[in-house]
Protein backbone atom coordinates (compact mmCIF):
# COMPACT_ATOMS: atom_id res chain seq x y z
CA UNK A 1 0.00 0.00 0.00
CA UNK A 2 1.36 3.64 -0.80
CA UNK A 3 1.68 5.91 1.73
CA UNK A 4 0.57 9.49 1.61
CA UNK A 5 2.35 12.59 0.88
CA UNK A 6 1.81 15.74 2.74
CA UNK A 7 2.88 19.15 1.35
CA UNK A 8 2.90 22.35 3.63
CA UNK A 9 3.54 25.71 3.17
CA UNK A 10 6.19 26.60 6.38
CA UNK A 11 7.14 29.62 5.54
CA UNK A 12 5.61 32.36 2.92
CA UNK A 13 9.09 31.65 0.64
CA UNK A 14 9.01 27.61 1.31
CA UNK A 15 6.89 24.39 0.23
CA UNK A 16 7.89 21.14 2.86
CA UNK A 17 6.93 17.45 1.47
CA UNK A 18 7.06 14.03 3.14
CA UNK A 19 6.55 11.13 2.56
CA UNK A 20 7.36 7.86 3.82
CA UNK A 21 8.80 4.62 2.23
CA UNK A 22 9.20 1.31 3.22
CA UNK A 23 12.62 0.80 2.65
CA UNK A 24 16.08 1.44 4.23
CA UNK A 25 17.65 4.77 3.57
CA UNK A 26 20.61 3.40 2.45
CA UNK A 27 18.12 2.35 -0.47
CA UNK A 28 16.18 5.78 -0.60
CA UNK A 29 19.56 7.65 -1.13
CA UNK A 30 20.87 5.32 -3.63
CA UNK A 31 17.39 5.42 -5.36
CA UNK A 32 18.66 9.51 -6.02
CA UNK A 33 21.91 9.09 -6.51
CA UNK A 34 22.16 7.19 -10.21
CA UNK A 35 20.59 7.50 -13.16
CA UNK A 36 19.84 3.72 -13.80
CA UNK A 37 17.48 4.50 -10.33
CA UNK A 38 16.15 7.63 -11.33
CA UNK A 39 15.05 6.59 -14.50
CA UNK A 40 12.54 3.89 -13.16
CA UNK A 41 10.46 6.74 -11.09
CA UNK A 42 11.62 10.65 -11.72
CA UNK A 43 9.41 10.89 -14.96
CA UNK A 44 6.26 9.43 -13.46
CA UNK A 45 5.82 6.89 -15.97
CA UNK A 46 6.98 8.60 -18.90
CA UNK A 47 10.71 8.09 -20.30
CA UNK A 48 13.53 10.34 -19.06
CA UNK A 49 16.66 11.17 -20.02
CA UNK A 50 18.84 11.54 -17.29
CA UNK A 51 22.79 12.82 -17.28
CA UNK A 52 24.15 13.15 -13.73
CA UNK A 53 27.12 13.88 -11.94
CA UNK A 54 26.09 13.04 -8.38
CA UNK A 55 29.08 15.43 -6.21
CA UNK A 56 28.96 18.71 -4.88
CA UNK A 57 29.63 21.06 -7.52
CA UNK A 58 28.49 18.19 -10.46
CA UNK A 59 25.20 19.27 -12.49
CA UNK A 60 22.35 16.92 -13.57
CA UNK A 61 19.55 17.46 -16.04
CA UNK A 62 16.41 15.29 -16.62
CA UNK A 63 14.13 15.61 -19.62
CA UNK A 64 10.90 14.02 -19.11
CA UNK A 65 9.38 12.82 -22.45
CA UNK A 66 5.03 13.36 -22.05
CA UNK A 67 2.79 10.95 -23.73
CA UNK A 68 2.08 13.81 -26.21
CA UNK A 69 5.21 14.23 -27.35
CA UNK A 70 6.08 17.26 -25.42
CA UNK A 71 9.68 17.43 -23.97
CA UNK A 72 10.17 19.04 -20.25
CA UNK A 73 13.58 19.52 -19.31
CA UNK A 74 14.86 20.03 -15.86
CA UNK A 75 18.60 20.92 -14.52
CA UNK A 76 20.56 22.06 -11.76
CA UNK A 77 23.47 21.81 -9.54
CA UNK A 78 24.09 19.42 -6.42
CA UNK A 79 25.04 21.49 -3.64
CA UNK A 80 25.55 19.27 -0.75
CA UNK A 81 25.74 15.79 -0.55
CA UNK A 82 26.16 13.86 2.89
CA UNK A 83 25.11 9.97 1.94
CA UNK A 84 22.80 8.66 3.48
CA UNK A 85 21.02 11.57 4.69
CA UNK A 86 21.12 14.99 2.99
CA UNK A 87 20.96 16.31 -0.37
CA UNK A 88 21.24 19.76 -1.15
CA UNK A 89 20.58 20.99 -5.01
CA UNK A 90 19.19 23.60 -7.38
CA UNK A 91 16.30 22.78 -9.20
CA UNK A 92 15.34 24.86 -12.33
CA UNK A 93 12.67 24.47 -15.27
CA UNK A 94 14.39 24.82 -18.77
CA UNK A 95 10.62 26.24 -19.90
CA UNK A 96 11.12 29.07 -17.50
CA UNK A 97 15.25 29.74 -17.45
CA UNK A 98 16.22 32.01 -14.64
CA UNK A 99 14.08 30.71 -12.18
CA UNK A 100 16.00 28.74 -9.97
CA UNK A 101 15.06 27.36 -6.44
CA UNK A 102 16.86 25.12 -3.73
CA UNK A 103 15.74 21.51 -2.80
CA UNK A 104 16.92 20.25 0.55
CA UNK A 105 16.20 16.61 0.67
CA UNK A 106 16.81 15.00 4.59
CA UNK A 107 16.40 10.81 4.76
CA UNK A 108 15.96 9.73 8.37
CA UNK A 109 15.41 6.14 8.97
CA UNK A 110 13.31 4.36 11.58
CA UNK A 111 12.36 0.34 11.84
CA UNK A 112 13.40 0.12 8.50
CA UNK A 113 10.91 2.79 7.25
CA UNK A 114 12.87 5.77 5.82
CA UNK A 115 10.73 9.31 5.89
CA UNK A 116 12.10 11.98 2.74
CA UNK A 117 11.33 15.26 3.91
CA UNK A 118 12.03 17.64 1.03
CA UNK A 119 11.92 21.39 1.35
CA UNK A 120 12.31 23.58 -1.81
CA UNK A 121 12.82 27.03 -1.29
CA UNK A 122 12.45 29.83 -3.44
CA UNK A 123 15.06 32.90 -3.02
CA UNK A 124 12.69 35.33 -3.96
CA UNK A 125 8.60 35.93 -4.35
CA UNK A 126 9.06 36.33 -7.97
CA UNK A 127 10.76 33.27 -8.20
CA UNK A 128 8.06 31.26 -6.43
CA UNK A 129 5.33 33.13 -8.33
CA UNK A 130 7.13 31.79 -11.77
CA UNK A 131 6.57 28.72 -10.61
CA UNK A 132 3.08 29.58 -9.74
CA UNK A 133 2.07 30.62 -13.34
CA UNK A 134 4.14 28.01 -14.93
CA UNK A 135 0.96 26.09 -15.20
CA UNK A 136 1.55 22.94 -12.73
CA UNK A 137 -2.16 24.15 -11.24
CA UNK A 138 -4.96 22.94 -12.82
CA UNK A 139 -8.56 23.70 -11.87
CA UNK A 140 -9.95 21.34 -9.00
CA UNK A 141 -13.13 22.77 -7.98
CA UNK A 142 -13.52 23.34 -4.24
CA UNK A 143 -16.72 23.53 -2.45
CA UNK A 144 -16.34 25.65 0.86
CA UNK A 145 -16.09 22.31 3.06
CA UNK A 146 -13.11 21.31 1.19
CA UNK A 147 -11.44 24.59 1.53
CA UNK A 148 -12.02 23.67 5.35
CA UNK A 149 -10.75 20.51 5.37
CA UNK A 150 -7.62 21.86 3.25
CA UNK A 151 -6.83 24.51 5.61
CA UNK A 152 -6.95 22.13 7.97
CA UNK A 153 -4.30 20.34 6.44
CA UNK A 154 -2.55 23.15 5.85
CA UNK A 155 -1.98 23.54 9.62
CA UNK B 1 0.08 44.44 -10.74
CA UNK B 2 -0.86 43.41 -7.64
CA UNK B 3 0.67 40.08 -6.63
CA UNK B 4 -1.66 38.90 -5.32
CA UNK B 5 -0.98 35.28 -4.97
CA UNK B 6 2.48 36.13 -3.21
CA UNK B 7 -0.09 38.28 -0.52
CA UNK B 8 -2.21 34.69 0.00
CA UNK B 9 0.70 32.54 0.95
CA UNK B 10 1.85 35.28 3.22
CA UNK B 11 -1.51 35.52 4.81
CA UNK B 12 -1.81 31.50 4.81
CA UNK B 13 1.88 31.32 6.39
CA UNK B 14 0.32 31.93 9.93
CA UNK B 15 -1.47 29.10 11.90
CA UNK B 16 -3.95 31.85 13.80
CA UNK B 17 -5.05 33.40 10.32
CA UNK B 18 -5.53 29.93 9.00
CA UNK B 19 -7.78 29.05 11.71
CA UNK B 20 -9.58 32.21 11.23
CA UNK B 21 -9.97 31.32 7.49
CA UNK B 22 -11.18 27.71 8.39
CA UNK B 23 -13.52 29.38 11.06
CA UNK B 24 -15.36 31.55 8.09
CA UNK B 25 -15.32 28.49 5.58
CA UNK B 26 -18.19 27.55 7.78
CA UNK B 27 -20.02 30.87 7.72
CA UNK B 28 -19.70 34.54 7.92
CA UNK B 29 -18.83 35.92 11.93
CA UNK B 30 -18.02 38.69 13.40
CA UNK B 31 -14.14 39.59 15.55
CA UNK B 32 -15.51 38.90 18.59
CA UNK B 33 -16.56 35.73 18.02
CA UNK B 34 -13.55 35.00 15.70
CA UNK B 35 -11.49 35.80 18.12
CA UNK B 36 -12.85 33.34 21.06
CA UNK B 37 -10.81 30.43 20.75
CA UNK B 38 -8.06 32.54 20.90
CA UNK B 39 -5.74 33.66 24.10
CA UNK B 40 -5.14 36.64 21.99
CA UNK B 41 -6.62 40.32 22.16
CA UNK B 42 -9.12 41.59 19.89
CA UNK B 43 -6.37 43.50 18.76
CA UNK B 44 -4.18 40.84 17.36
CA UNK B 45 -7.39 39.26 15.68
CA UNK B 46 -8.10 42.75 14.20
CA UNK B 47 -4.49 42.66 12.91
CA UNK B 48 -4.50 39.29 11.69
CA UNK B 49 -8.26 40.44 9.66
CA UNK B 50 -6.36 43.42 8.09
CA UNK B 51 -3.63 41.05 6.29
CA UNK B 52 -6.26 38.58 5.58
CA UNK B 53 -8.18 41.68 4.15
CA UNK B 54 -5.50 43.22 2.15
CA UNK B 55 -4.57 39.42 0.24
CA UNK B 56 -8.96 38.96 -0.72
CA UNK B 57 -9.49 36.15 1.07
CA UNK B 58 -12.30 37.77 3.37
CA UNK B 59 -14.46 40.99 2.69
CA UNK B 60 -15.93 42.48 5.87
CA UNK B 61 -19.58 44.07 6.13
CA UNK B 62 -20.40 47.77 5.99
CA UNK B 63 -22.58 48.23 9.18
CA UNK B 64 -20.23 49.42 11.46
CA UNK B 65 -21.16 48.03 14.83
CA UNK B 66 -20.66 44.39 13.69
CA UNK B 67 -18.57 44.35 10.43
CA UNK B 68 -19.14 40.71 10.11
CA UNK B 69 -16.50 38.92 8.06
CA UNK B 70 -16.87 36.34 4.88
CA UNK B 71 -14.44 34.36 3.52
CA UNK B 72 -13.75 35.02 0.01
CA UNK B 73 -12.73 31.39 -1.28
CA UNK B 74 -11.49 33.13 -4.85
CA UNK B 75 -8.16 33.81 -3.79
CA UNK B 76 -7.62 30.63 -1.76
CA UNK B 77 -8.48 28.27 -4.66
CA UNK B 78 -6.06 29.93 -6.48
CA UNK B 79 -3.25 28.45 -4.24
CA UNK B 80 -5.65 25.27 -3.40
CA UNK B 81 -5.54 24.70 -7.48
CA UNK B 82 -1.58 25.23 -7.68
CA UNK B 83 -0.86 23.16 -4.06
CA UNK B 84 -2.83 20.42 -5.49
CA UNK B 85 -1.17 20.19 -8.70
CA UNK B 86 2.22 20.12 -6.74
CA UNK B 87 1.40 17.40 -4.84
CA UNK B 88 -0.48 15.29 -8.03
CA UNK B 89 3.14 15.93 -9.43
CA UNK B 90 4.93 14.77 -6.20
CA UNK B 91 2.60 11.67 -5.43
CA UNK B 92 3.09 10.10 -8.96
CA UNK B 93 6.50 10.28 -8.64
CA UNK B 94 7.12 9.21 -5.21
CA UNK B 95 4.57 6.37 -6.36
CA UNK B 96 6.57 5.22 -9.14
CA UNK B 97 10.18 5.47 -6.49
CA UNK B 98 7.81 3.47 -3.92
CA UNK B 99 7.62 0.78 -6.42
CA UNK B 100 10.46 0.63 -7.61
CA UNK B 101 11.85 0.62 -3.97
CA UNK B 102 9.86 -2.55 -3.47
CA UNK B 103 11.49 -3.82 -6.80
CA UNK B 104 14.45 -3.73 -5.67
CA UNK B 105 14.58 -4.93 -2.56
CA UNK B 106 12.71 -8.20 -3.94
CA UNK B 107 15.63 -8.58 -6.00
CA UNK B 108 18.26 -8.37 -3.46
CA UNK B 109 16.29 -10.80 -1.43
CA UNK B 110 16.30 -13.12 -4.53
CA UNK B 111 20.18 -13.14 -4.75
CA UNK B 112 20.50 -14.05 -1.66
Amino acid sequence: MSETLTVTLPTDLEIKMVRVFDAPRELVFEAHAKCEHVKQWWGRGNPLDCEMDFRPGGTYRFVEHAPDGQRYAFRGEYREIRAPERIVQTFEFEGMPGHVCVETLELTEDAGRTTVTSVTRFDTRDERDAMVSSGMADGARESYEALAAYLAKLS
Amino acid sequence: MVDRLSEVFSALADPTRRAILARLAEGEATVNQLAEPFPISLQAISKHLKVLEQAGLITRGKQAQWRPCHLDAGPLREVADWIAGYQRFWEQRYDRLDEYLQQLQKDERKQQ
